[in-house]
């Protein structure tokens, strides 16, 4: 899709008429996209989760594509993982209706089911049985015979690099390992679309990047990925496309770049001081002429275009930072912008 | 998924779906039977030779009419027998349904797939009940070795070993997985089934206890079970006497599969 940056106001006007005639093309109410109805796997509408008094998931639209990467990103508590359960039909929505390859969330569930495959956030291995046997056990949740799920599991342990641990009991496997069997476990129904709470976190930086290769595969091959996390970094590298949240709500959608060129200047200098010096140079640069200026507790973030031009009229002005880093923007600063916090505090 | 969405809709299918959860459970037993079986044989061979040799020897010797004139080993033997259904259903329906959702969260791996909560339940209720008859049944051999058995009507003490494990084992679980905690397991144990074991007419007539602890001792389902099993050992099983024991402890184990089919939703499907 290539309509990046164009902002469709909403519109219940193209909705309506996309429910008469499924094959017309409709405009996303509200991320900019116009896609073909049909591409549409899922749609959410007014989506809210409350538990008690408290509201997790607070009226959020959005709409998915066939084949691309999607993501949640937020800090802990945004309602990401709610979200996921919700579209996981394994929790229903309080109010609002959730439409997933064409059928009611809550009224099709185990249907539905049959047709995702679902990475939690937090690993539900048996950790009592073997590598194998816990794909063999899944695949049979799924009604599969068990000459398919052999088959299956042979190419999907290739896929995930863990062959050799077929006969090996789970337990003693590494984080990075168990993540890999709970990835190859979610694919053993061939799902249309997979869905993975945070599926990285908690992993060393090294099993981060095999478990992000394996996902960018899985990407290539045209499985519809659908992620949450707060880590800025893995949105960046595997969403085609993903929406902000904070507090239950949806600050902002889109792709990465056009995220990040509504949200930020292309450059970011970032001014480190002396603790003592940092309040006054924080002053001194209150009338600089940069687009935004954060203060942070450690340091200073001059939104700018320029980053070194940037440096030099600071340095100008008698500003004199212990240390000076020039930056692209990222998804760090879009969401700084949006809700005035970081991700991963 | 033309597959997924009939299941769905016909109640057909539903066995099948806990059959499928069944293999969950199966699979995991497949690494512990050796050492269950130990258990499962160990432990009538002690009892029955402790309590029903040993003690039975003095019983015997200041008369069984209050037994029914039959010696303490035949009396007690059937006892023990339906008291070892009530506590495997007891140890099947309370840890292991802790652990498949809260220590391992296997329950929530599961219900991410086509089957719903009661398909799980259900499931975990089959294997208790194969385990329950699997126990009985070694029980059984153990007991007609003891020369313990007085009726060929034993046989029919199988079924109703696994229909008094399951008026445990429902109500059981569907109180497991509302728990958050361990903890009132062991209440559970201390003051449910011990007392159960001890005063349910397992190791003497209930006619023995105080007056007013009777009725106490008949509303229990292991009482129920016992005196089933107990007449069918014996062969003096009556049908209307039969009849009733058996509406009693279905009684318990519709009303524990209901609840559970509500319980195991509003854990699972939060």
């Amino acid at each position: 899709m290539a309509v990046l940056g164009l902002t469709v106001t909403v519109s219940g006007h193209a909705v309506d008429r996309a429910a008469k005639t499924r094959s017309e093309t409709v405009g996303n109410p509200r991320y900019g996209l116009s896609v073909p109805d049909s591409d549409v796997l899922i749609r959410a509408a007014g989506l809210t989760k409350r538990f008690g008094e408290f509201t997790a998931v607070d009226g959020i639209d959005f709409e998915l594509r066939r084949g691309e990467a999607f993501g949640f990103l937020g800090p802990n508590g945004a309602g990401k993982s709610s979200t996921m359960r919700m579209i996981g039909c394994v929790s229903p929505p309080t109010s609002g209706t959730l439409t997933i390859l064409g059928l009611d969330s809550v009224a099709a569930g185990q249907a539905i089911r049959g047709r995702l495959g679902v990475v939690p956030q937090e690993d539900t291995l048996d950790v009592d049985l073997t590598v194998r046997e816990n794909l063999l056990v899944y695949g049979r949740y799924f009604g599969l015979s068990r000459s398919v799920i052999a088959e299956r599991t042979t190419r999907l342990l290739e896929f995930v690099q863990l062959a050799d641990r077929a006969g090996d009991q789970v337990d003693p496997l590494s984080g990075g390992m168990k993540r890999r069997l709970t990835i190859a476990r979610s694919l053993i129904n061939e799902p249309e679309i997979l869905l993975l709470d945070e599926p990285t976190t908690g992993l060393d930086p090294q099993a981060r990047h095999v478990v992000w290769d394996r996902l960018f595969r899985l990407k290539q091959q045209g499985v519809t990925l659908v992620l949450t996390t707060h880590y800025m970094d893995e949105a960046e590298q595997l969403c085609d496309r993903l929406v902000v949240m904070d507090a239950g709500k949806i600050a902002a959608g889109g792709s990465p770049p056009e995220l990040i060129s509504q949200y930020s200047t292309p450059e970011v200098l970032e001014l480190r001081f002396q603790p003592s010096d940092h309040d006054q140079a924080a002053e001194k640069l209150a009338d600089f002429p940069a687009e935004r200026i954060e203060v942070l507790a450690d340091r200073l973030l001059l939104y700018v275009a320029d980053g070194d031009a940037a440096l030099a009229a600071a340095r100008a002005r008698g500003v004199e930072p212990l240390t000076s880093l020039v930056r692209r923007s990222t998804l760090e600063d879009v969401f700084l912008r949006l809700t005035g916090r970081r991700l991963e505090d | 998924m033309a597959v997924a969405s009939a299941e769905a809709s016909a109640p057909a299918r539903l066995d099948v779906l806990a059959i499928r959860a069944l293999l969950f459970w199966l699979v995991n037993y497949r690494r512990t039977w050796r050492g269950s079986i130990y258990t499962s044989v160990a432990n009538p061979v002690l009892y029955l030779g402790a309590m029903g040799l040993g003690l039975g020897t003095l019983v015997d010797q200041h008369g069984t009419g209050r037994l029914g004139g039959v010696s303490y080993l035949a009396f007690l033997a059937p006892g023990l027998l339906a008291s070892t259904a009530m506590q495997t259903a007891m140890a099947e329906s309370t840890f292991p349904v802790m652990a498949a959702v809260k220590w391992l969260k296997t329950y929530q791996a599961a219900v991410a797939t086509p089957l719903r909560p009661a398909d799980l339940f259900r499931g975990h209720l089959l294997f208790t009940a194969l385990r329950t008859l699997m126990n009985a049944a070694i029980f059984l051999a153990v007991m007609a070795a003891f020369g313990a058995v007085r009726s060929a009507w034993v046989i029919a003490a199988l079924p109703v070993c696994v229909l008094t494990g399951l008026a445990f084992a429902a109500p059981i679980e569907a109180f497991a997985i509302t728990q958050d905690k361990d903890t009132t397991f062991s209440l559970l144990y201390r003051f449910g089934l011990i007392p159960l074991f001890l005063f349910s007419g397992t190791f003497f007539p209930v006619t023995q206890l105080p007056g007013w602890l009777q009725p106490v001792a008949y509303a229990t389902p292991l009482w129920h079970g016992v005196a089933l099993c107990r007449s069918l050992s014996l062969g003096t099983a009556q049908v209307g006497s039969s009849l009733i024991h058996v509406a009693y402890l279905a009684l318990f184990a519709v009303a524990g599969l209901l609840a559970g089919q509500h319980f195991y939703r509003r854990r699972l499907y939060v």
